[in-house]
């Protein structure tokens, strides 16, 4: 499933009532099984263009679109969260059997693919613990499994890993990259890591600071699967290079304010 | 060179929990009571001592007398906070989550939730007369008021962030309600229930001292005119267990209800 998103702006009202722009015109298109990150420094609207395309906010003014056909019992979008978002009275299972739930799946089937996405994402043994029975890492893997449930055509993550610790950070991504090889979903993912952004995606989408734009689209010429080793190549290398340069002042301009 | 010694300052924050003195907290001071009542400094007219009190409590017991009057109070106490706990948790959400049941009931409520709920006592007797009906009514009103106030507030204080994940999943007006709002604000809505029993049993007190020939509260009344001091004693003490026993009950409820904030 592509994802299309035409000349997109989005202006909130702040506190005071003024108007504030957060997007500006984002024209941008994720095709169909593409890993796609959306990079810029904090306060570009990267969270809001993702709210937009899960449908959570209403675009002022252009349109998007989810185009292809999506099959039978199949959601279009699935969200990942930065802070997890789990239902803090709900166990590993039933948080992951929520978004079938919503969709009226059986509960038999329910149960069948919850512990597909379970076994899938490490948590085996887990089921009946509750959120906060669990540390960071594995709570964001619950997160990922309730999205992976639904199938999902378009996967959308918002900094997933970025309220992790390092190592586990590092983990997860080699994880969702092997998780991603077998299931070939269209990923939007939105991060601040240039690093990160550049090791998962097959293309890097830049952002302004506040409105955002489209500052520049970086194809990545990494080969796929993705291996650690790579963070060394004159490639990997470049790429980050030429983000850090894009977004170099942008960076600046937000710390002196 | 010196060598000095870290202190452990912060030693005297340390609370211990002191079981023994507990126990004999409670012991000693009806120990100190039976004391008085034997020596008769007080006549038992005025301070009936508690192993009388204990004696009368079994004699009533034994003749039924006691179980006529619980029962008949337990009845209105139930009925009343059911009622008013329904009501209240009802009328908490709609208030809460739909903004024209707040633009409609926040002012109702602020209007009417200072009225002390025994002065509306009178008009219910007007209305609904001197029978049970009445009776319940003033229970219910009393437990509404806490229950709407407390569901209200914990509606609000449910995680926006779990509302967007749960629309993010598919999941309409109701099915928000229901799964996220709802267990959001269960905490808030035992507080209300804690609240309520407290209340429940003042009014249920207060409305068996009118035109009833049963309950602890006309148990009392009735002990205290005839001067029945040990009686009337009993009474007090029953209240005091009803009051235990519902906030331990309570807890036991809230403890089942809320797996997932044990521990």
């Amino acid at each position: 499933m592509r994802v299309v998103v035409d000349g997109v702006t989005k202006t909130y009202a702040d506190r005071d009532g003024q108007p504030v722009r957060a997007l500006d015109g984002i024209d941008l298109v994720v095709e169909s099984e593409e890993f796609v990150a959306v990079l810029g420094p904090s306060g570009c609207g990267k969270s809001t263009l993702l709210s937009l395309i899960a449908g959570l906010l209403a675009p002022t003014g252009g349109a998007i679109w989810l185009e292809g056909d999506v099959a039978r019992g199949r959601t279009p979008t699935a969200m990942v969260f930065q802070e997890f978002a789990l239902f803090p009275w709900r166990t590993v299972q039933t948080n992951v059997e929520f978004g079938l739930e919503e969709a009226g799946v059986p509960a038999a089937e329910r149960a069948r693919r919850a512990a597909r996405c379970i076994a899938l994402t490490g948590l085996d043994g887990f089921e009946t613990r509750y959120p906060h029975q669990l540390s960071g890492g594995m709570r964001q893997r619950v997160g990922i499994a309730r999205a992976l449930a639904v199938e999902p055509a378009v996967l959308l993550m918002d900094e997933p890993f970025s309220a992790l610790d390092a190592q586990t950070r590092q983990l997860m991504q080699e994880e969702l990259l092997g998780i991603w090889e077998r299931t070939r979903q269209t990923i939007v993912y939105v991060t601040h890591n240039i690093h990160e952004a550049v090791y998962m995606a097959d293309r890097v989408v830049v952002l302004s600071r506040r409105p955002g734009r489209v500052l520049a689209e970086v194809k990545i010429e990494l080969e796929r699967p993705r291996a650690e080793r790579m963070m060394g190549e004159a490639a990997f290398l470049t790429a980050v290079e030429r983000i850090w340069s894009l977004i170099r002042d942008q960076a600046a301009e937000v710390l002196r304010e | 060179m010196t060598r000095i010694p870290v202190a452990h300052r912060a030693a005297f924050l340390a609370r211990r929990e002191h079981r023994a003195l507990r126990v004999a907290a409670l012991l000693g001071l009806l120990a100190a009571w039976e004391a008085v009542a034997r020596i008769g400094w007080v006549p038992v007219l005025f301070l009936p001592s508690p192993l009388g009190v204990l004696g009368e409590g079994w004699d009533m017991l034994r003749s039924g007398e006691l179980a006529g009057h619980v029962a008949a109070s337990l009845w209105r106490l139930l009925v009343g906070f059911a009622v008013g706990a329904a009501l209240g948790v009802g009328v908490g959400i709609a208030v809460g989550f739909f903004a024209v049941g707040e633009a409609v009931g926040t002012p109702l409520i602020a209007a009417t939730f200072p009225i002390p709920k025994i002065a509306l006592l009178p008009l219910l007797i007007l209305w609904l007369g001197l029978g049970e009906p009445s009776k319940v009514a003033v229970i219910a009103l009393g437990v509404f008021f806490p229950m709407a106030i407390n569901t209200f507030t914990g509606v609000r204080q449910a995680d926006p962030l779990l509302v967007r994940a749960a629309v993010a999943f598919g999941a309409r007006r109701w099915s928000v309600i229901r799964k996220v709002v709802l267990p959001s604000a269960l905490p808030m809505i035992f507080a209300g229930l804690r609240l309520g029993a407290g209340t429940a049993l003042l009014l249920l007190v207060a409305a068996e001292m009118i035109a009833v020939e049963s309950g602890i509260g006309f148990l009392v009344l009735h002990a205290g005119n005839l001067m029945q001091t040990t009686k009337l004693m009993v009474g007090i003490v029953v209240l005091s267990l009803l009051g235990v026993l519902s906030h331990w009950g309570l807890g036991r409820l809230e403890r089942l209800a809320l797996p997932w904030r044990a521990g």
